[in-house]
């Protein structure tokens, strides 16, 4: 079977492929990882327990608490011996997460990036110019395998360097990019600022951005900037990196449900949620070898589709990250996601799509305040129309996530770009106690 | 006619941050520019400043390079007696005509002149400076603040 056409077994297959590798996965993380175990038997479920893809509800959740706690090596599967590869988190929440891969473990890796690829048709005429860092985190080596399996040409740029990055690309004539999607836009403004002539100059025609959540808006910005087609790449280390799910060109993020399989559930109480409904994703992985993860809680807020997508591709979807349990912030009882804010920024006239949300406490009550950076390209010189446009995003602000905030808007650049993930959170609530 | 009075404007866009006003000024000295008349149109929160400078390309060019948000409007200028009525005269013919003033700002310097800027509508531009001089009143070159 080709890789693209495991994008297109047919469903019954499928499904009975998920089975036998989740009876597998179970049957092994149950006898080779203490910490399995002893969770199955508090749920009081066995492997023999699990006869259909439905009874995946009945065993626990793995979060990345448990992780932490049986730092570094407490949930491999296999002996030290057996792992080629280890990866780790930054460890700046807390102790770091860490992740192994066996040469298997690998190989799947790089498949799924193959397939993530795909999306777009990448194939060995493509420059891919590789920004995500490398290095530990995952995303700079897992872009890096899956594009040179395919043939294609690759330029491991790696983060940071913003003005050399841009003259790699234009010199080898990069036709992929790879990176944040906040980077993707921080490289077109600086190439912008710096002469270049973005049509003129690059050839890209596809980017694979992932590694943070994105709006709608931050979306379009960053395809219409480049003029590129825009493929979601999700993933995550604890799972495996990169190479999770990504988008199709109707947009719609297809999970690679043959490795993974993906539930959505209520943050709160744990109950899996109906298709449609919006909620925490959880994933279990099904080939995995060195760390299996069972119901691996993501802390991402996603919805799940089970309808046919129109590409073909008889893969369940779900839709793009809409934002991350806790980067959840809670003002005066209302739950925000910064992507929420990001959502209504890309939509007004007048302003970048960089911004900070500060919250502050003033008295019992939270302050939310959103910066954001006055469009040069929209400027004017009347203090009027600024003041319209500040009083306008309030409203919008108001409108869509029904909370009070203050506007301010800055000076264009003045907020920190990011090489990597995107800080969009200012909390000082807990400063001021 | 327009070119010969538009007189490029630059504005800048700016943080009620202290010291910003230093930034642009030091940017301006460092480039040799004279500022020729300013105004500063400020909320609570943000201010723009407008200049008429000798060199606006270059004045504009520095503070691109320099990160600050500045873009260039057109205005033009009436010079007028420096005594009772002589703003007067010029907004009176403004207004009979029916042309709105967006904003104006003005200098006097040592001679017994002051000079007048006005922004209006960009479709009013060349018929303000038409009734202006049909009644009579002394339009500036824009040549005159640049070197």
């Amino acid at each position: 079977m080709t890789l693209k056409k495991k994008d297109y077994i047919p469903k019954e297959e499928l499904q009975a492929l998920q089975l036998k590798r989740l009876k597998e996965t179970v049957e092994r993380v149950y006898h080779l990882v203490p910490f399995y175990r002893k969770k199955f038997e508090e749920a009081g479920v066995r492997p023999s327990d699990i006869k259909s893809l439905d009874d995946l509800k009945r065993l626990p959740f793995t979060t990345k608490q448990d992780l932490r706690e049986h730092y570094p090596f407490g949930l491999f599967a296999v002996p030290l011996e057996q792992v080629v590869r280890i990866h780790s988190s930054s460890g700046t929440t807390g102790k770091p997460t860490v992740v192994g891969y066996t040469e298997h473990d690998l190989k799947i890796w790089t498949e799924v990036m193959v397939r993530t690829f795909l999306m777009a048709d990448v194939n060995e005429k493509d420059v891919v110019h590789n920004a995500y860092g490398y290095g530990l985190f995952t995303g700079g080596l897992g872009f890096h395998y899956g594009a040179e399996a395919l043939g294609a040409s690759v330029v491991p740029a790696s983060g940071g360097f913003t003005k050399r990055q841009l003259m790699l690309m234009k010199d080898f004539g990069a036709t992929i990019l790879c990176c944040t999607p906040s980077f993707a836009l921080h490289l077109s403004e600086v190439a912008k600022e710096e002469g270049y002539d973005i049509q003129k100059d690059f050839k890209l025609r596809a980017g694979f951005f992932g590694a943070e959540p994105a709006s709608p808006g931050l979306k379009k910005a960053v395809a219409e900037s480049w003029g590129i087609q825009y493929v979601e790449a999700y993933g995550l280390s604890e799972i495996i990196g990169p190479g999770v799910a990504a988008t199709c060109e109707h947009g719609s993020l297809h999970v690679f449900e043959d490795h993974f399989i993906p539930e959505v559930i209520d943050p709160e109480t744990g109950k899996v949620l109906p298709e449609g409904e919006e909620g925490e994703l959880v994933i279990t992985t099904l080939t995995k070898q060195a760390l299996p993860m069972i119901r691996y809680r993501t802390k991402d807020i996603t919805v799940i589709h089970r309808e046919p997508c129109k590409c073909g591709r008889t893969l369940v979807w779900i839709e793009g990250i809409k934002g991350r349990a806790d980067d959840m912030l809670i003002v005066n009882g209302v739950n925000v996601f910064p992507s929420q804010v990001e959502h209504v920024i890309t939509k007004v006239e007048g302003v970048t799509p960089n911004y900070v949300i500060v919250v502050d406490k003033k008295g019992v009550l939270d302050k939310l305040e959103v910066w954001v950076e006055v469009d040069e390209r929209m400027l004017t010189d009347g203090v009027g129309t600024l003041e319209n446009l500040k009083k306008k995003l309030e409203v919008e602000l108001l409108n869509n996530l029904f909370i009070n905030a203050k506007v301010k808007l800055v000076e264009p650049k003045t907020l920190e770009r990011s090489m990597g993930k995107a800080k969009r959170i200012i909390d000082r609530r807990e400063l001021n106690l | 006619m327009r070119t010969k009075y538009a007189v490029k404007q630059i504005s800048v866009f700016l943080e009620n941050r202290r010291g910003r006003l230093v930034d642009v000024t030091k940017a301006f000295l460092d480039a040799d520019i004279n500022i020729r008349a300013l105004f500063l149109a400020d909320s609570s929160e943000f201010g723009i400043l407008r200049l008429v400078v000798d060199n606006p390309e270059k004045a504009k060019a520095i503070l691109v390079s320099k990160g600050f948000a500045a873009n260039e409007t057109e205005v033009f200028a009436v010079e007028v007696e420096d005594r009772p009525g002589g703003f007067y005269r010029v907004v009176k013919v403004l207004a009979d005509n029916e042309i709105d003033v967006e904003y104006t700002y003005a200098y006097a310097g040592t001679s017994n002149k002051a000079i007048l800027f006005f922004k209006v509508k960009n479709e009013e531009f060349d018929r303000a400076i038409e009734v202006l001089m049909e009644n009579g009143q002394n339009l500036v070159e824009a040549v005159k603040f640049y070197e």
